[in-house]
């Protein structure tokens, strides 16, 4: 039987990497990731976790070690935040293109500059492309959940992708929150040990990492992409079967108060916590909102999304992180294009806030709603807004 | 040590004739580096995972679907092919322990080129040689970005011409000396570090015994002439390296343990002239430049023997 304990989320993270039996980690310390990683290296000096802990001397160096470590067979963790994550970003598309079912944690934080060691999605936004399958955790319990279950994913030889959980940095990483830990035997019934398909071994050579000419390469990367796009029906089932074990459930949008409502809020990561208690504010007050949360963000979930945002008269959307001269957020952009084929579709509207730890308030969400209740009186929604900006 | 070794007869007798990074490579003709992976990896064997860097051995030896490795090989990327060994060694101790992976010893070798050792991939390896790690990296240096076209590197020599270190009416062509690689790794205090070169397959060969049986990270700088990019004849790679070696501009050493020893110590060295004038990246310099050059290559040669010397004598 598993166990109701209090945890800082990152050592939920750290329980959740033990748990999962991971062989190799190699990483390097980032705020604010640091207590993943040094709940590792302590469960490694302990005995606890029977793991090499590679303590690399750059996050480039961090995602070169766990390809290598991959590559023999070894079930292989990292974390990582903010301009750790951009300087793995070589690295990234690599491992997604070798097959390497690496998982990591990122502690979602604002790039520099000017240096910001509080929480945004600009890391991981810049990141969008790099072929890892990706989730948003809300709380410390998805977290947990969540890092457990993409080994599973990850490794599934249907899939041999790497794959991210987000985690928002301070606010989810550093705060203790109840959760339920399940048992070690129940989590090596559910996650088994990793059956590589292919490894570097000497008695079966292989090459891995070739040159790809112009006659093979949009081949090879549309079988990289196919398997991203099957992972879906992976993602799906491993969530379907975590359900059945462990009772809770996981979704690529998760809806709240959504059914009936106008005004759709469409965001990732754990400000949705704050906008529950928004919502539920203004739901009394009678107005019709609700939310459509972001779970599952690479393979997007375009039915999903289509199928949780159709009944609304507009998505306001917030995303913590911009895009200079474009369009705005990430999450809007994606939204929008995501609805774009629909003859009838909701209006979208886009809003930044939150950007290098900057509180998102209930009263932002207010600010947020009232924007869309005249976006839809006007019929004409712009660009995006940046919330919260002071004068 | 290896010319006292017996005459080149013996070669065929002594050595597998299988070819473990095969023939058929695309290579350039006369390629002194293809040479030096060929003679390692008839003494590694077939136990043998090889790491490599980005750059000319890479993108000749493994053109999908294609490969000229007959031992499991991974590239990753340009600067990393110390941290991927890294990783790699890391990954089969752990499964070993396990019992997932088979059991035995594998030699895991990164092998990378001058730029992706002394320049963009330094950082990876001086954290790999902190850090312990089981395996032999190689540099397989032929003292500019070959690949992309002959631009120096920081291991490119003084006085050579490069298409990013042009000889002009400003400029001799690359205008500091050569950095010295092995020394950077010896503040590493690696058990092992040697310099080699395929002119000298049996000295190459044996260092890379020695290397791999020796615990730890080891070392290996081999000096790998370039007819495309030195602009010597497509013929002269074995000479060129033997030249390098009997004008003192690549002296031939080992350090073990801390303990420095010259290979082959010569008492009259030839005149560095000799090693300039075939290659066409110098042939700019004047009879002056050679002197800077002959004066350098003499400083630091009796810095060897003076160190290899004192070694001695410890």
């Amino acid at each position: 039987m598993g166990e109701r304990t209090g945890l800082e989320v990152s050592l939920a993270i750290s329980e959740a990497v033990k748990f999962a039996r991971a062989d190799a980690i190699a990483a390097y310390p980032i705020t604010p990731q640091t207590h993943i990683v040094e709940e590792l290296a302590q469960m490694v000096a302990d005995g606890d976790l029977d793991a090499e802990f590679i303590m690399v001397e750059s996050e480039h160096s961090a995602m070169s070690a766990c390809c290598g470590t991959s590559a023999v067979g070894a079930r292989t963790f990292t974390a990582t935040a903010s301009q750790g994550l951009a300087l793995m970003h070589e690295m990234l598309f690599i491992a997604s293109g070798l097959r390497l079912p690496i998982v990591m944690a990122i502690a979602n934080r604002a790039l520099s500059a000017p240096l910001s060691i509080w929480g945004d999605q600009s890391d991981v936004m810049a990141e969008r492309d790099c072929g890892w399958i990706q989730v948003f955790a809300e709380t410390g319990q998805d977290a947990f959940d969540l890092t457990v279950q993409m080994f599973k994913v990850a490794e599934d030889k249907r899939v041999l992708l790497p794959a991210i959980v987000n985690i928002d940095g301070f606010t989810l990483s550093h705060v203790i929150e109840p959760l339920f830990m399940e048992s070690q035997d129940d989590i090596d019934a559910f996650l088994p040990p990793y059956e590589p398909q292919v490894i570097l071994d000497p008695k079966e050579p292989v090459t891995i990492g070739p040159v790809g000419f112009p006659e093979i390469y949009t081949e090879i990367k549309m079988q990289q992409n196919e398997a991203l796009l099957g992972s879906y029906d992976v993602v799906l089932e491993v969530w379907e079967e975590w359900e059945k074990k462990f009772g809770r459930a996981y979704h690529p949008v998760e809806s709240y108060r959504a059914d009936d409502a106008e005004i759709l809020i469409n965001l990732a990561g754990a400000i949705s916590g704050t906008a529950r208690v928004a919502i539920d504010q203004m739901r009394e007050e009678g107005k019709s909102v609700g939310m459509v949360r972001t779970r599952l963000w690479r393979p997007y979930p375009f039915e999903d999304m289509r199928a949780a945002v159709k009944n609304a008269k507009a998505v306001a959307v917030v995303d913590r992180a911009l895009s200079f001269g474009g369009p705005g957020g990430p999450i809007a952009s994606e939204l929008r294009g995501c609805l774009y084929p629909l003859a009838e579709k909701p209006v979208v509207a886009c809003f930044i806030a939150g950007l290098g730890g900057r509180d998102v308030t209930i009263e932002d969400f207010y600010t947020i709603v009232e924007e869309t209740e005249k976006i839809l009186e006007s019929g004409y929604s712009g660009e995006y807004k940046m919330i919260g900006v002071r004068e | 040590m290896a010319e006292k070794t017996k005459s080149v007869e013996f070669i065929p007798r002594l050595l597998p004739p299988f070819e473990l990074f095969a023939e058929g490579h695309r290579g350039c003709q006369g390629c002194g580096e293809a040479l030096a992976l060929r003679q390692i990896l008839k003494v590694a064997g077939p136990n043998t995972i090889i790491c490599s860097a980005t750059g000319c051995m890479e993108i000749i030896s493994s053109p999908y679907p294609e490969t000229a490795w007959r031992v499991p090989w991974i590239h990753v990327a340009f600067e990393n092919a110390a941290a991927v060994a890294a990783g790699v060694e890391a990954g089969i101790k752990i499964l070993q322990k396990k019992n997932r992976y088979r059991e035995g010893k594998v030699n895991v070798i990164a092998i990378a080129g001058d730029g992706g050792t002394a320049d963009i991939g330094l950082q990876a390896l001086s954290g790999a040689l902190e850090r312990r790690h089981d395996f032999l990296y190689v540099c397989t240096d032929n003292e500019a970005y070959m690949n992309t076209g002959i631009q120096r590197s920081s291991a490119t020599p003084y006085g050579a011409s490069t298409t990013t270190s042009p000889t002009g009416k400003e400029s001799i062509g690359q205008q500091t000396p050569k950095k010295n690689m092995p020394k950077i790794v010896a503040a590493h205090d690696v058990p092992y570090l040697a310099t080699a070169c395929p002119s000298y397959p049996l000295d190459l060969m044996n260092k890379t015994r020695r290397a791999l049986d020796t615990e730890g990270p080891t070392y290996m700088h081999v000096l790998s002439p370039c007819p495309t990019g030195w602009r010597h004849g497509i013929d002269m790679a074995v000479e060129m390296g033997r030249l390098a070696v009997e004008t003192g501009v690549f002296p031939l050493y080992e350090i073990v343990d801390g303990r420095l020893s010259l290979n082959i110590k010569m008492d009259e060295r030839k005149p560095v002239i000799e090693y300039l004038k075939p290659q066409g990246r110098f042939r700019h310099l004047k009879p002056e430049d050679v002197e800077i050059i002959q004066r350098q290559v003499n400083e630091y040669y009796e810095q060897l023997i003076y160190r290899a010397e004192c070694d001695a004598n410890k």
